[in-house]
C-alpha cells in the first residue's frame, strides 16, 4: 500500500469519528440539568430574553434540526456567537489558538529532551542504580497534579531564584515566546515525560536485546556507538506513537496551566468561558481540542507509517 | 463437560488467590503501596479523633498563623485549621475518588465482554464510541462535561464515568478476544451454558484482573481530575474540605504564605505514590507464576 492511499485510508476512518466528536459537543447543551436557556442565563433573566436565546439557539426545535444547523454551522466554522463577548466564537478561537499550539509544541520538545536521556541511562545501566533512580521518576511524576506543579515552579522560579524566566504572559517575537513559556512548557513537559520515560526505557531494552544489536556489538562497535546509531533511531518509532497516544493527555493538561500561567490560550479562555456561563465558546473549545487530537493522531499514524513502512502493510 | 470446565475455573481461582496470599508479603511495592494508603485512609476514617477543630470552623482572629501546637499546620485566611482541612480533605477526595472509578469499572467491564464476545455490529459501535472519547483530551472533556452538568460530586461521577469506561471496555474487550478461544470456553460453550453464565461464571473470573491491576493506575488519575476540578471551582462544593479548593484557596498568597498551596499538593502526591506503587505491586502479584 503506498503511503497516499495509506492516509486516504486513515481520513476515512477518522470520518464517523468526527461526526461522533461532533454529536458528543452538540449535547453538551442538552446534558444541562433543566432549561439551558434558563440556566445558561441565570435566575434575573426575563421571560424574553430566556425565549430569544431558545429560539436563537433552536433549542425549541426537534433534536435533529439543532445537530442539523449546529452542523451547518461547524462546517461553516462558526459554533456560535459568544454571549459575553457578542463575538463568533470561532474567532476568539482562532485568536487564542496560537499560544496554546505554541505551548503544545515547546511542551511536547522538551519533555522528548528530558525523556530521551533519561531513558537512554536507564536502559544502558539496567537494573542498576541508574535504572533505578530513572524509575522512580514515571513512578511519583505521574501523581503531580500538573497546576500544582506549575505553581510550585512559579515558586521557586519566580520567588527563591530571582526570576530568570516571566512567571506569566506569552512574550512577543519567537524569543519573548521562548522566554516567555519556558516554564508553562515545562510543566506541560514534566507532565508527560514520566510517560515517556516508561515507554522509552521498554522499547530501547527491547532493541538492546534484539539480534541486530547483538551484531552490531560482535562487530566490535562501541556501546555509546550501538546506543546512539542503532538503538536510539529505532526507539524514536516508539517515541512518537507513545507520544501520539498520549497527546490527549498532553493537550488536555495544557488547559489548567495556561490558567496557572495566565496565559491567554484557548484552556483559559475555556476557564473563562465556564466561569461567565458562555456556552457557544465552552462548545467551540471543547470541538478545536477535539480536533487538534484528531490530527495529531492522525500525523502520529504518518510519521508511524514513515519511520516503519510495516505498518502500511497491517 | 460443562461442569468440568467450571472446575477448573473454580481450581484456578482459588490457586490465584492462594498464590497472592503466599507472595503479597514479599512484594515490596505492594508492601509500601498498601502501608502508604492504609496510613492515609487511616487518618481519613480517624479524622474526628485526631483533629482539635472542625474543618469548616473560622477563627477570624486567627487567620494565616503558623504552625503551632494548638494549630499543627498553621490557619488559612479565614482562620480554618489547616491539618483538620487536610485529613478531612482527604476523606473528601478519596470517597469520591474511589466510587468515581467503581462506574467507569463496572460499566466498561461488562462492554468489553459483550463486545469481546459477541464481536460483530456490538463490537463495531463500541469501538466506533470508545473512538469518540478517545478523541477528547481527558482533561477538556471532564471539564466539559462538569461544566454542563453542573459543579459537584453528582457531576464528577457522571463526567468521570463518561471519560473512563473506555479503557475498562478496551482492556476487557481484549482479553475476552483471547479467553473465549480457550477449552475452558469451547467446553462451556459445546456444554450448553447460555451466554449469560459463560460471560459471568466463566470469563469474567479470567478476565477482570488487568482491569482491577488498571482501576489502581486509574484512581490516581480520577484523584488529579477531582482536585483539578476542585482547584477549577467545578469540583466538592464548599465548605466541604477538599485539597483542589485547599490548592486554589492558598494561591493567592503564595508570595507570603507558601505552604498553604505546598501542604495540600505534597499529600496528593503521596497518595498518588502510594496507588501507584499498589497497582504495581498488584500487577506483579496477579500475573500467573
Amino acid at each position: 500500500m503506498t503511503l497516499g492511499v495509506y492516509v486516504l485510508r486513515r481520513l476515512l476512518q477518522l470520518v464517523p469519528i468526527a461526526l461522533g466528536v461532533t454529536v458528543l459537543v452538540f449535547f453538551l447543551i442538552h446534558l444541562v440539568p433543566g432549561d439551558p436557556a434558563r440556566t445558561i442565563l441565570g435566575n434575573q433573566a426575563t421571560p424574553q430574553r430566556i425565549a430569544l436565546l431558545r429560539h436563537s439557539w433552536g433549542l425549541d426545535r426537534p433534536l435533529y434540526v439543532q445537530y442539523g444547523k449546529f452542523m451547518d454551522r461547524v462546517v461553516h466554522g462558526n459554533v456560535g456567537d459568544s454571549l459575553f463577548y457578542g463575538v463568533s466564537a470561532g474567532h476568539l478561537v482562532l485568536q487564542r489558538l496560537p499560544v496554546t499550539l505554541w505551548l503544545i509544541g515547546f511542551g511536547t520538545l522538551l519533555s522528548i529532551l528530558l525523556a530521551v536521556p533519561l531513558a537512554a541511562i536507564a536502559a544502558r545501566n539496567r537494573d542498576r542504580v541508574p535504572d533505578h533512580l530513572v524509575r522512580v521518576v514515571p513512578l511519583v511524576g505521574l501523581g503531580f497534579p500538573p497546576f500544582w506543579l506549575g505553581i510550585i515552579l512559579l515558586l521557586v522560579f519566580g520567588l527563591h531564584l530571582g526570576r530568570p524566566f516571566p512567571v506569566g504572559g506569552y512574550g512577543s517575537g519567537f524569543v519573548g515566546h521562548l522566554h516567555s513559556m519556558f516554564l508553562p512548557a515545562l510543566t506541560v513537559a514534566f507532565a508527560i515525560t514520566p510517560i515517556l520515560i516508561r515507554s522509552l526505557r521498554a522499547s530501547l531494552l527491547e532493541v538492546l536485546e534484539s539480534e541486530y544489536v547483538t551484531t552490531a556489538r560482535s562487530k566490535g562497535l562501541s556501546e555509546r556507538r550501538v546506543l546512539m546509531r542503532h538503538a536510539l533511531r529505532n526507539a524514536v518509532v516508539s517515541t512518537v506513537t507513545v507520544l501520539g497516544v498520549n497527546i490527549g493527555y498532553l493537550v488536555g493538561g495544557t488547559l489548567v496551566i495556561e490558567q496557572v500561567y495566565s496565559l491567554p490560550g484557548i484552556g483559559q479562555l475555556m476557564i473563562n468561558s465556564i466561569n461567565q456561563r458562555d456556552f457557544p465558546v465552552v462548545q467551540a473549545v471543547t470541538l478545536v481540542f477535539a480536533v487538534m487530537v484528531v490530527i495529531v493522531y492522525l500525523l502520529s499514524d504518518v510519521v508511524h507509517a514513515l519511520l516503519d513502512p510495516r505498518v502500511r502493510f497491517d | 463437560m460443562a461442569v468440568a470446565a467450571e472446575a477448573v475455573v473454580e481450581a484456578q481461582i482459588v490457586e490465584h488467590r492462594r498464590g497472592f496470599a503466599r507472595r503479597w508479603y514479599r512484594t515490596p511495592s505492594f508492601v509500601a503501596g498498601a502501608s502508604i494508603l492504609g496510613l492515609i485512609v487511616l487518618a481519613a476514617l480517624a479524622a474526628p479523633l485526631i483533629t482539635n477543630h472542625g474543618p469548616t470552623s473560622q477563627d477570624l482572629l486567627n487567620t494565616l498563623q503558623g504552625p503551632s501546637s494548638k494549630h499543627w499546620l498553621g490557619t488559612d485566611d479565614l482562620g480554618r485549621d489547616v491539618w483538620s482541612r487536610l485529613v478531612y480533605g482527604a476523606r473528601t477526595d478519596l470517597k469520591v475518588a474511589f466510587l468515581a472509578v467503581l462506574f467507569p469499572f463496572s460499566i466498561g467491564t461488562v462492554i468489553g465482554l459483550l463486545s469481546g464476545y459477541y464481536g460483530g455490529w456490538v463490537d463495531t459501535i463500541t469501538n466506533w464510541l470508545v473512538n469518540i472519547v478517545v478523541a477528547f483530551p481527558f482533561y477538556v472533556l471532564i471539564i466539559a462535561l462538569v461544566f454542563a452538568l453542573g459543579p459537584g460530586t453528582s457531576s464528577i461521577y457522571i463526567a468521570i464515568t463518561i471519560v473512563g469506561w473506555v479503557s475498562y471496555a478496551r482492556i476487557i474487550r481484549g482479553e475476552v478476544l483471547i479467553a473465549k478461544r480457550r477449552d475452558y470456553v469451547l467446553a462451556a460453550k459445546s456444554g450448553g451454558l447460555s451466554d449469560a453464565r459463560i460471560l459471568f461464571r466463566h470469563l469474567l473470573p479470567n478476565v477482570v484482573t488487568q482491569a482491577i491491576v488498571f482501576a489502581c493506575s486509574d484512581i490516581v488519575l480520577d484523584i488529579l481530575a477531582i482536585i483539578t476540578l476542585g482547584y477549577l471551582g467545578l469540583g466538592v462544593q464548599p465548605p466541604t474540605p477538599d485539597w483542589g479548593r485547599m490548592i486554589a484557596d492558598g494561591q493567592t498568597f503564595l508570595t507570603t504564605h507558601w505552604e498553604l498551596s505546598t501542604i495540600p499538593g505534597i499529600a496528593v502526591v503521596i497518595t498518588a505514590l502510594g496507588l501507584s506503587l499498589l497497582a504495581d505491586g498488584l500487577a506483579d502479584l496477579l500475573r500467573p507464576e
